[in-house]
């Protein structure tokens, strides 16, 4: 299996009597951006640490490129591996070109590319300044730059865009589009769903330590099975809306005004716009809303 | 199974190096050991009713006296923070991530943390070590240099043992505290046990092996070190009537030394998961 970078069979952790990962099998493929999601305590941040073979796990295997995690033989793999910790730290006495030459030469990679990648994530300017004046947004983007020393092939990120302003998370992204272009495996973690939604391929749903939905976030939509909303503005009475839609099955009708709301499955989306249509110049809007990732994610943990 | 790569800890040990270079705590300390060691050799003879600069001999001694409490606070100090502070602080997790194992990350940090001590002795011993130059005799000179090395030696070992500590500890709080536990077991209850096992049993307790206890103890290993070199005077030590001779060799005591500079550290190693 070439194409799959990253596998988890079967892996259980306990901490004590405490069961943190519960049986997790998952494969990330070569190139793809995975979306890891679920609320605190579901078990992402002791799979990405396993993952990355901070901690061990009490059974089960973890190979990246089919090398375990944790054995001897991935200290070289991480060479090629960039990671993000959530709420990064880093050594206040050292400037920002200081502290990633210093991580540089832990990978091992020329010291010459540390003030082009400062340039890159915006951090030029401050690159002789200490790191204990640098902002939240500073050091998260510090830690991006850390986290892409020696070109990396594959990335985990935790939460990589907290404190990030909306200009940088743009400029985040961008980069992370530039890095899955050229082949390289991302895996991150967000709290702002509706912010990675457009930009992963795939989701895995963690929830109590077990892999609860994977896939894309269509696909994810559509297990779960959540209503659309349908928002419409008549310029005819509500009640003739209501008169139309008569005999299709909704979960649920809003009147207000001249404007309504109309819940309903997906499969009936279809019938309820040609209802709509018949309304002919009365009809002025129609927006159809898909459910959100949080709605999503929350049917989930429902 | 042990992959050990030098330049990796080579990488971290600079960084330590640096950090105490740049926040000034090697100049600092530097100081102190200078500022001392001109008390001891201008004042130390004041008890027979003289100052200034005299026998080298009893400057050492008294040099030894002192070290002996300051050397281990000082190396506890700076050391017992090493891991744990990192774990603390939460880049831990981002070292360990590069490709650096757990063995180069600890005696990265115990060589670069040797490293500022070792030079905070040179100069501050040193220092004074030149002052005395033009009364030293080349005999006395070697006795000089013996007590900077063993002193560097007494640092690492305490180094070694704050490493351990900070690696075990599950925060900075437990591990300050064992630090300053080490450092009381070892440079004061340890002498008072065996002083009172002494003084109960009249002076006959094992006769045999009292001397094996005090290797036991790398501050005394360090006083038996520097002062069994001098014949006038381990006298007024009385070392010489419960320490036999053949254990004074000096090669074997700095091998006793060794010995207790690895052995925290491979605890330190083993526990650190």
């Amino acid at each position: 299996m070439k194409n799959n970078v990253i596998e988890v069979k079967n892996v259980f952790k306990y901490y004590g009597e405490v069961l943190a990962v519960d049986g997790m099998t998952l494969t990330i493929h070569k190139g793809e951006t995975l979306g890891l999601i679920g609320h605190n305590g579901a078990g992402k941040s002791t799979l990405f640490k396993m993952m990355l073979g901070l901690i061990p796990q009490t059974s089960g295997e973890i190979n990246i490129n089919g090398t375990s995690v944790n054995g001897g033989a991935f200290r070289e793999l991480r060479r090629s591996i960039g990671y993000l910790p959530e709420n990064v730290v880093f050594y206040e006495n050292l400037t920002g070109l200081e502290t990633l030459q210093f991580f540089a030469s832990l990978k091992g990679c020329i010291l010459n590319t540390c003030l082009p990648l400062l340039e890159k994530l915006g951090l030029a300017h401050a690159a002789h300044r200490r790191v204990d004046g640098y902002s939240k947004g500073m050091r998260q983007r510090l830690g991006f730059a850390q986290a892409l020393l020696g070109k990396p092939r594959i990335l985990f990120l935790d939460e990589p865009t907290t404190g990030l302003d909306p200009e940088a998370i743009r400029e985040f992204y961008t980069i992370l589009q530039e890095l899955n272009a050229q082949g390289v495996t991302v895996v991150i973690t967000s709290h702002i769903l509706s912010e990675i939604q457009e930009r992963v391929q795939r989701l895995a749903v963690l929830k109590s330590g077990k892999l609860h939905a994977l896939g894309t976030v269509q696909e994810l939509r559509e297990a779960v099975d959540l209503p659309l909303a349908i928002h419409v503005q008549t310029s005819c009475s509500t009640d003739a809306v209501e008169a139309i839609l008569q005999g299709v099955a909704l979960e649920a009708l809003i009147l207000t005004g001249n404007s309504v709301v109309i819940h309903c499955q997906r499969n009936h989306k279809m019938e309820v716009l040609r209802r709509l249509g018949s309304l002919g110049d009365a009809l002025l809007d129609v927006v159809v809303k898909e459910p959100t990732l949080e709605d999503v994610f929350l049917g989930y943990a429902a | 199974m042990l992959n050990i790569e030098i330049s990796q800890i080579k990488i971290i040990a600079a960084k330590e190096f640096r950090d105490r270079i740049r926040n000034r705590w090697v100049i600092a300390v530097s100081l102190i050991f200078t500022a001392f060691a001109l008390a001891i050799a201008y004042f130390g003879s004041a008890q027979q009713g003289e100052v200034g600069l005299r026998n080298i001999e009893v400057t050492i001694a008294s040099l030894v006296s002192l070290v002996i409490y300051l050397i281990p606070l000082i190396a506890l100090i700076l050391g017992y923070d090493a891991i744990v502070g990192e774990r603390e602080r939460g880049s831990l997790d981002l070292l360990l991530s590069m490709p650096l194992t757990r063995l180069e990350l600890i005696l990265g940090k115990f060589l670069g943390l040797s490293a500022a001590l070792a030079c905070a002795t040179l100069v501050g011993f040193g220092l004074v070590g030149l002052l005395l130059a033009y009364q030293i005799d080349l005999n006395a000179l070697y006795h000089y240099i013996g007590f900077m090395v063993s002193t560097i030696l007494l640092g690492m070992v305490f180094l070694s043992l704050a490493v351990m500590v900070s690696v075990i500890a599950k925060d900075r709080a437990r591990a300050s505290g064992g630090a300053i536990s080490v450092w009381f077991l070892f440079v004061l209850v340890y002498d008072l046990i065996l002083l009172g096992l002494l003084v109960l049993s009249g002076g006959s307790f094992g006769e045999e092996f009292f001397p094996l206890l005090l290797l036991l103890n790398p501050a005394d290993i360090f006083r038996i070190l520097n002062i069994f070199s001098m014949e006038d005077i381990k006298v007024f030590y009385g070392l010489a009537t419960v320490f036999p001779a053949s254990l004074s060799n000096p090669w074997l005591l700095s091998s006793m030394m060794l010995a207790w500079i690895i052995m925290p550290l491979t605890v330190a190693f083993w526990r650190f998961k």
